[in-house]
This record gives C-alpha cells, structure tokens and sequence, in this order.
C-alpha cells in the first residue's frame, strides 16, 4: 500500500515538464483513481447525488460538470500519457459512453424530482398529462424515427471517415501482449478478476447478473413507478440499480480501459504505464488468519478441516442470513414478497453484496480467500 | 405533374403494392400502419409522452438502426473477408490499404461499439421508468436475452480481424470458460466428473474446447466464431426482435402511466 503510494506521489510519467498547478492536479487524479479510492469516491458520489438529488437535477450543475470535464479534457490531452491512452480509436466509444451515461442519468434523476414534487402536490406526472392524448404513429413516431435513422447515419458517416478503424500486428500465438485485455465491455467482470477466481468472475456472477436481471419484474412486486421516471416511490429499485449498473458495470468497465495496463496494474490516467511497476502481493487466506493468527498452530492438511472458518462463514451468509433476516429486520418484506420470492431474491442479492463486501476486506485486511482450495479448484 | 401522379396512383401496379390513399385522413393513417408488415409492428396510436425524446431516450429504436447497418455494412465486408488463418488478417489489412475513404469497416467497428452502448442506455431507461413492471414482464426477459446476444456478436465479431487486438481479447475471455464448474477442466469439480479413474473432463474437450475447436484460439475458433456471427446470431437476434417489438405493442405500446 504505502510502496504503491510512494510510487504514485514520484508520478509515472517523469519526462514531463508541468507547472506547479498542472503538476499537482495531475498527480491528485492519479492518487484518486487508485482503485481502492476510486471505488469508495464513486459510492458516495452515488449516495450523495441521490440524497441530495433536487441540486444535482438542475440544468446547471450538468452544464457546469460537462464545462468543466472539457476543461479536464482539454488540459490532460496534452500529458502524453493521458493522450496516448485517451486517443485510441477503440477508445472513443468509451468517452461516449461516459457522457452519454451522466446525462441520461442527470435526465432520468431530474424528470424523477420533477415527477415527485408533482405527485406531492396532487399533480400528475409529466408523462400523466401527455399520455391521456394519443396520436397516430403515422407521422408522429414515423417521421422522428426517420429524423433520428437519418440524422444518425450521418453522424456515423462522419466517425467513420474521420477515425480509421485499427488494426494491430498479425496474430501471433506465441507473442502475449501486455496487458492482455477483454473486449471494453466485458472489463467490469475482468476488473472482478482482481478480487474472485475466474469461476467466479468469469462464469457464475456473469449467470447471476444474467439470471438476475430476467428476474426483476418477478421479484419487483411494487406497482408504483409504472411508466414514468419517479425516485420516492421506489427508492431501493432505483438505488440499488444505480449501484449495480452505475458502479459495478459502467465505471468499472472506464477503469478497465484507462487505468489498468501491463500485469492489469493501475495506473493513473497521467501515469507512464510502465511493464515493471511493481505492485506487492501479500494477500492472506482466512486459513492462515484463523490458524496461524487466531490459534497460533500450523494449518490442517486436511483441506476441508483447514477451510472449516471459511466453509462455516459462507454457509452462514448464505443459507442462515437470509431466514435470519427475515425473522427480524425484513418482516415486512417476506410479508410482501411471499417465501419464494424474498429467498431468491436474498441470495441473487447476497452474491451481489459479495462484491463489495471482498473488495473492502481485500483493501482493509488483505484477505485473499474465504476458502482456498487449489487442489480442487475451489476458491471463493 | 399532378395528373401524372394521379395516373400512377391509380394505376393497377401502384394499387397492388399500396392498399391505401395518401396517409393524411385517419383512415389511410390506419391503414399505412395495419397494412405494412413492418409498420404494423407500431400499434396504430400511441401515447404522446411515449415519442417523446426526453422519455425514451430512442434508444430501442437507436439500437435496432445499428442492427441494421451492421448487417448492410457486414453483408459487404462478407464479400472481400475469407475466414482462414492465413487470408482473414490479409483480407482486413487490404481493406484499409486498397480502398479509398473506405467506411464499411469503420461503420461496422464504430456501430458495434454504439450498439452495445445503446442497448445498455435502453435497458437503463426501461429500468428507471418501471416498464418492466406487469404486464410487459415477459418482453423485459426477452429484451435480457437481446442484450446477451448483442454482447456476443460482438465478443464473436471481435476475433474476425485475427489480429493481437483480437486473438487475445479472446484468448483471455474464453480462459473464463476453463474456469466453469463441473466443465471446465480448471473448474471446481471438473474432478469429479470421472468413472473409474477416467477423467472426462480435460483440456482436450471440456467447455472451451467447445467454443474455440481447438485448446487454443486457432483456425477453428475463427471458423466457429465467423458462422456464428454472421448467420447462427443474427438470425436468432432478428427473430427474437420481432418478438420483442410485436410485444411492445401487445402490452399496450411504449409503456406510460397506467
């Protein structure tokens, strides 16, 4: 942590010759996208946007954040290493995304305070009042159809001929690039390589975004929010959706493209990516914490007796956590949902809530595995 | 000219194609919708805060146009593309050497990239509106399901290139694979699947075999991949969009207050 750290403040890119401001905004990006502190800025960017959502709804806290990340744009696209990552042509579509996601969330969180403040006063929505008119799709949808395919096109035309779609070095079997990256949009569940074993990461939480995601309107009982953007009258819908897709799949897929480079090792976004940059790895199995810290013995050969806290410890978060919550704190919501529905929605949620609840133990106490079985495979 | 016009409209070619009048009363609007097979997947009215931008993003509709370009752009890529280990990467660098403002390549690689944007935004949209809430739940599955398979378009366009980009953006997805329970071979519990002493599950034809024909990303994975994304994805992706729009309009249009 503190060799990494040390490493950052020096910054990466050396050759450089920045003023005293430039070089300290730099060097602050690079310390706040280290992983641990980006993902702990984004939640309470997360948390707070949406508490405090009647000033972040208004016309001109988005103009000012769109000014003012072209203003960070303008200046950081001279730092050659920030330009050199930044000017991929892959990597405009990622740009893209990024504004594209902001807005429509800034357009979704402010036709939501508009809508609430409406229904509190007796008013309807401003879907309400227009959807009680009906107008024929003949020409209404056909013609801003047509407007949208066409203006579209163009603008498509215009990317295309201006940015060259690239092409690399012939395959080459032998010859592993570094880093070796998935396609962009599937570096959010690289990125959980860093915490879960490919089984995980790879095969399972991808099911279970899946399977999670065909399951909403089956687990979503509440039949408020139909059709129209509103925030209070689901608030856990919407928050919990937010985290997921905001958090765990948009921004994680940004740092997968800019800040992660050779041996998947971070980098700041001003930061050389150097192949030799060193990062320690000391991570620890519950194991050794349990025998070796809490008992003072050397660990069991035998892997299940070995893993025993671990196995004791997940068994317990999946199958005694949820009755157990429903018995206390979430009466009301086995009431609503029914047994069936509240038990498969604990689980899909549980092994959402894994995520974070690993990312924090890996940064906190270096926890490498809750059980580690290698010799099966089995590592969780 | 409008005697001309008139004539033509009357004419018995015109009338067998078209089976309305110009569509500017009510009923001919009707008709325009009803009696064209891909109009008619709009219900013939609609909610007048569903066409609104503010509201739907247009992204649904965004994403379908992408659909569409990238089979035009890539049904003529199909022409100078072979799927070889030995003529692919030739082929794509030719493209770029021998064609002047060439944009086919580009407008499939940029509109892919979009589509998967776009029909995230639109699954972000349908999301914070509530419409996956009854009675549109089973079209929010199939909308799931069209999601998954323009991720895998793309994951299968991404390797036709056969450049480093592309062998090893699927080298490393595909390892995920080994991984799979029960049957990958680096699996937990791949061991166990073995009956006296004969492990089935191996390198040589566990769940990764499968997908690239191959222990490696070689000439069989690029041959899989090629088929899968031009003929075995597409066709399911455009029959389940049929799906997907026809239920749109049978749950009652672009979802708006109940």
């Amino acid at each position: 942590m503190h060799f990494a750290l040390a490493t950052l403040m020096s910054g990466g890119g050396g050759a450089v010759n920045d003023g005293p401001i430039a070089a300290a905004l730099k060097n602050f990006s690079n310390w706040l996208t280290e992983p641990t502190r980006y993902s702990v800025a984004s939640i309470l960017a997360v948390a707070g946007i949406l508490y405090f959502r009647k000033f972040f709804s208004k016309i001109s806290v988005i103009t000012i954040f769109f000014v003012l990340s072209t203003a960070f744009f303008v200046f950081a696209f001279q730092d050659p290493n920030f330009n050199a990552i930044i000017t991929k042509p892959d990597n405009v579509p990622i740009v893209i995304l990024f504004a594209t996601v902001i807005f429509f969330t800034w357009l979704a969180l402010r036709r939501a305070v508009i809508n609430d403040e409406r229904t509190k006063r007796g008013e309807p929505t401003l879907e309400g009042e227009l959807s009680k008119q009906k107008v024929f799709t003949w020409p209404d949808l056909v013609y801003s159809e047509l407007i949208c395919l066409v203006l579209f096109t163009a603008a498509m035309l215009v990317w295309s001929i201006l940015i060259t779609a690239p092409i690399e070095e012939p395959a080459a079997t032998a010859r592993t690039p570094n880093p070796s990256k998935a396609p962009w949009y599937f570096l959010g569940l690289q990125e959980l390589l860093v915490y879960f074993d490919p089984w995980l990461a790879g095969v399972v939480l991808p099911s279970f975004i899946v399977v999670g995601l065909c399951a909403i309107p089956y687990l979503d009982t509440n039949p408020k929010g139909n059709g129209y953007y509103t925030f209070e009258e689901r608030p856990f819908a919407i928050s919990f959706f937010w985290v997921g897709f905001l958090l765990f799949w948009v921004s994680f897929v940004i740092l997968g493209t800019f800040l992660r480079g050779p041996n998947w090792s971070f980098f700041g976004p001003f930061e050389y990516w150097d192949l030799h940059k060193l990062e320690p790895m000391v991570n620890v199995d519950l194991s050794t914490y349990f025998w070796v810290g809490l008992l003072d013995k050397p660990r069991p050969d035998n892997a299940l007796l070995r893993e025993a806290p671990g196995i004791v410890l997940l068994v317990g978060y999946f199958l005694v956590l949820p009755p157990l919550l429903g018995k206390t704190v979430m009466k009301k919501m086995v009431t609503d949902l029914g047994m069936i529905r509240f038990n498969v929605f604990m689980h899909l949620f549980l092994w959402f809530a894994l995520i974070p609840v690993k990312m924090g133990l890996r940064w906190t106490v270096n926890l490498k595995y809750f059980i580690g079985m290698p010799e099966y495979f089995f590592n969780v | 000219m409008t005697k001309l016009f008139k004539y033509v409209r009357e004419s018995q070619i015109w009338k067998s194609v078209f089976r309305h009048g110009y569509p500017d009363t009510p009923r001919n609007r009707t008709l325009a919708v009803l009696s064209n097979v891909f109009l008619h997947l709009h219900p013939v009215k609609v909610r007048r805060s569903g066409i609104r931008l503010s509201y739907t993003w247009c992204m649904g509709g965004l994403t379908f146009f992408l659909f569409l370009i990238l089979t035009l752009t890539g049904l003529l890529l199909m022409f100078y593309y072979r799927p070889t280990a030995d003529k692919a990467y030739e082929d794509i660098f030719a493209l770029r050497e021998h064609v002047p403002i060439g944009v086919m390549r580009e407008m499939h690689r940029w509109g892919a990239h979009l589509m998967v944007i776009s029909v995230w935004l639109h699954m972000y949209r349908v999301f914070l509106t509530g419409s996956y809430k009854p009675p549109r739940e089973f079209n929010w599955n199939v909308g799931v399901i069209l999601l998954v398979l323009t991720l895998l378009l793309s994951f299968t366009g991404y390797l036709l290139p056969w450049d480093q980009l592309a062998v090893w953006a699927i080298t490393v997805g595909t390892n995920m694979a080994r991984a799979t329970p029960f049957l990958g071979h680096e699996g937990p519990g791949a061991a166990l699947v073995s009956f006296g002493g004969i492990d089935f599950i191996h390198a040589g034809d566990d769940v990764r075999f499968g997908l690239l024909a191959g222990r490696f990303v070689g000439e069989g994975a690029l041959l899989r991949f090629y088929v899968l994304h031009c003929v075995g994805f597409p066709l399911i992706a455009a029959t389940l969009m049929a799906v997907h729009f026809w239920r749109v309009r049978k749950d009652g249009g672009i979802s708006g207050p109940l």
